[in-house]
């Protein structure tokens, strides 16, 4: 199970013409019109790479992982154990215990929230979110606040949809025991301050729980560097299949959890008297784990590198920037989310159309965009609208996706107007 | 199936947008002997139905809206459909109107509102379309909860 060898993506520029090439579906027509993928946010398209492996995998390899002295399953556990290898190189974890696998971001809060939280709140305790939440990184900790007593408290942000640092400073308090937010907000592409957000809550001795969903795809995540508690981010935002995401935690946190679900894998010895539990990351993986999952995401995380992190933001920033330009031409449209720091996102509402109804015109136009309320509806309410239109980026996106786009906004505003 | 073969124009007719621009009916009323609200928590479209009943007959109607223009044009030529007829005839319509996006004949006269039938080549959009006459069947059913698209089904 080989990486690419890609000879597009060496060299120095960025050559967004070979990277699409890495990506079959790019070459779709829809509608009668060239694909536009504008929603990436919501899920990334698969390169040929990990479309491959895991075809290889299927067809080679396939069998149950930690038990079988078989060939197949000894290529299987290699395989999957490497995943976690790729997956702690990828963002700098300090050992392989610290990597658990999960089935996305949503599972990662829930764990953290009912295995950490539960044991860790009670009555008069705090858990610090922001408004700029997705409703995964609210309902949870709505939950274990119901759970355990405590109380859910919410930083306010700006009409850029940037948090409000001293608020936020204001908040983190004595009562404070975890504080959630997002690296990078799903429905304005705000980049939190994260490394100063969890200095201060450290300050008080708050535990940290990042969410990464949007940050993965975009960004080199570095958790030592962070110093955070807890990062999670789901596989299929970054070009990885679906149903597989990564729980980072801190090794003495972690050891100290309860687990979170049983079943197979996650033991050492099971008695009817008396089970002991296996070490971690098993710990937390009960059950046949997600094997081919992990084996994708990892051929996804070594597209990446190979691509370059730090190339892919910097083309990602000038293709926003150009974005933003082109969107600010068109009477009418506002956009949602003006942060100064900001990645991947376009949200916008129309005066002369509501989301649903430009939705509908642009996917006409083979454009693919997100409307709706980005399961962030408090931050809708926060701007007042009832949805917005989001159009998010990729590292395969260029000037002609958003000239489409910008194309797609002018037929709304002449079917409308 | 293949809703972008259809042009915009054809979903989006003329009749369609003026409804969407401007809604027949609108504001709440003084004494409403029913209302329900609508929602649809997927793409945000959301309304207040007020009706005023006399004699099973549907006196007044007001709706306040604020929704896609699909989910508006809807309400909108529903409200002109159905006020100063009887609650009987006004579940006709909505079964009507509901034969009509699952692509059925509908059995009752539907007016202006069969310029929606194109609705049914764009499946994301039917529940727009139909919101408003969840509310009115909620309505006329004397619930007064919110009705929701997810509640629905369909």
């Amino acid at each position: 199970m080989t990486g690419i060898t890609s000879e597009n993506l060496k060299g120095t520029t960025y050559d967004v013409a070979r990277i699409r090439e890495d990506f079959p579906i790019l070459r779709r027509e829809v509608n009668g019109h060239p694909l536009v993928y504008l929603d990436n946010a919501a899920s990334a398209q698969k390169p040929q790479v990990v479309i491959d492996t895991l075809d290889e995998y299927y067809r080679e390899h396939n069998a149950n992982v930690h038990r079988g002295l078989h060939t197949l399953s000894e290529e299987a556990t290699t395989a999957y154990e490497e995943g976690r290898e790729v997956s702690r190189r990828f963002i700098n974890a300090g050992s392989l215990e610290e990597v658990i696998f999960v089935r996305g971001t949503t599972e990662g809060i829930n764990l953290v929230a009912q295995s950490y939280g539960r044991t860790h709140l009670q009555r008069g305790d705090e858990v610090l979110i922001t408004y700029m939440e997705h409703h995964s990184n609210i309902v949870p900790w709505q939950i274990v606040c119901e759970q355990t007593g405590a109380t859910l408290k919410v930083c306010p942000i700006d009409e850029h949809g940037q948090l409000v640092w001293e608020s936020f400073e204001a908040l983190v308090g004595a009562r404070t025991k975890i504080v959630a937010f997002a690296h990078i907000s799903n429905a304005l592409g705000t980049i939190n301050p994260v490394r100063r957000m969890v200095e201060k809550a450290h300050e008080v001795g708050a535990v940290t729980v990042i969410d990464g969903a949007q940050a993965a795809p975009h960004l080199r995540i570095d958790v030592q560097a962070l110093d955070c508690d807890f990062y999670t981010f789901s596989g299929h935002k970054m070009f990885a299949p679906t149903g597989v995401g990564v729980l980072y935690g801190k090794k003495h946190l972690l050891e100290a959890m309860p687990p979170w679900q049983g079943g197979g894998d996650m033991i050492k010895t099971v008695s009817f008297e008396r089970t002991v539990y296996n070490a971690l990351p098993y710990k937390f993986e009960a059950g046949t784990p997600i094997i081919a999952g992990v084996i994708g995401m990892a051929a996804a995380m070594r597209y990446l590198e190979e691509v370059g992190l730090d190339r892919i933001a910097a083309y990602e920033a000038e293709l926003l920037e150009y974005g933003t330009r082109r969107l600010q031409e068109i009477p009418g449209l506002r956009l949602i989310g003006t942060a100064s720091q900001k990645a991947g996102v376009l949200s916008f509402v129309m005066d002369v159309a509501h989301p649903h109804d430009i939705g509908t015109i642009l996917s006409h136009e083979g454009v693919a965009v997100r409307t709706g309320h980005h399961c962030a509806q408090p931050l809708m309410d926060f701007f007042q609208v009832p949805a917005t239109v989001r159009a998010s980026l990729a590292l395969y996106n260029d000037r002609d996706d958003l000239d489409a786009l910008v194309r797609g906004l002018e037929k709304v505003r002449r079917l409308f107007a | 199936m293949c809703a972008g073969t259809i042009e915009p124009r054809h979903l989006y007719r003329d009749l369609i947008l003026d409804h969407g621009r401007r809604p027949r009916n609108l504001g709440r009323l003084q004494r409403p002997s029913h209302r329900a609200e609508g929602d649809n928590p997927v793409c945000g479209d959301r309304l207040t139905l007020f009706l005023r009943l006399e004699d099973e007959v549907i006196r007044e109607i007001g709706l306040e809206v604020r929704a896609c223009a699909i989910c508006t044009a809807s309400a909108s030529m529903m409200s002109e459909l159905v006020k100063g007829g009887a609650k009987t005839e006004a579940l006709e319509c909505a079964s009507a109107f509901k034969a009509l996006m699952a692509g059925q004949e509908p059995a009752t006269h539907l007016g202006d509102l069969l310029s929606l039938s194109a609705v049914r080549q764009f499946p994301s959009r039917i529940k727009c379309a139909e919101l408003a006459w969840h509310a009115l069947e909620a309505a006329l059913a004397g619930s007064k909860s919110m009705v929701t698209t997810e509640e629905v089904g369909s």
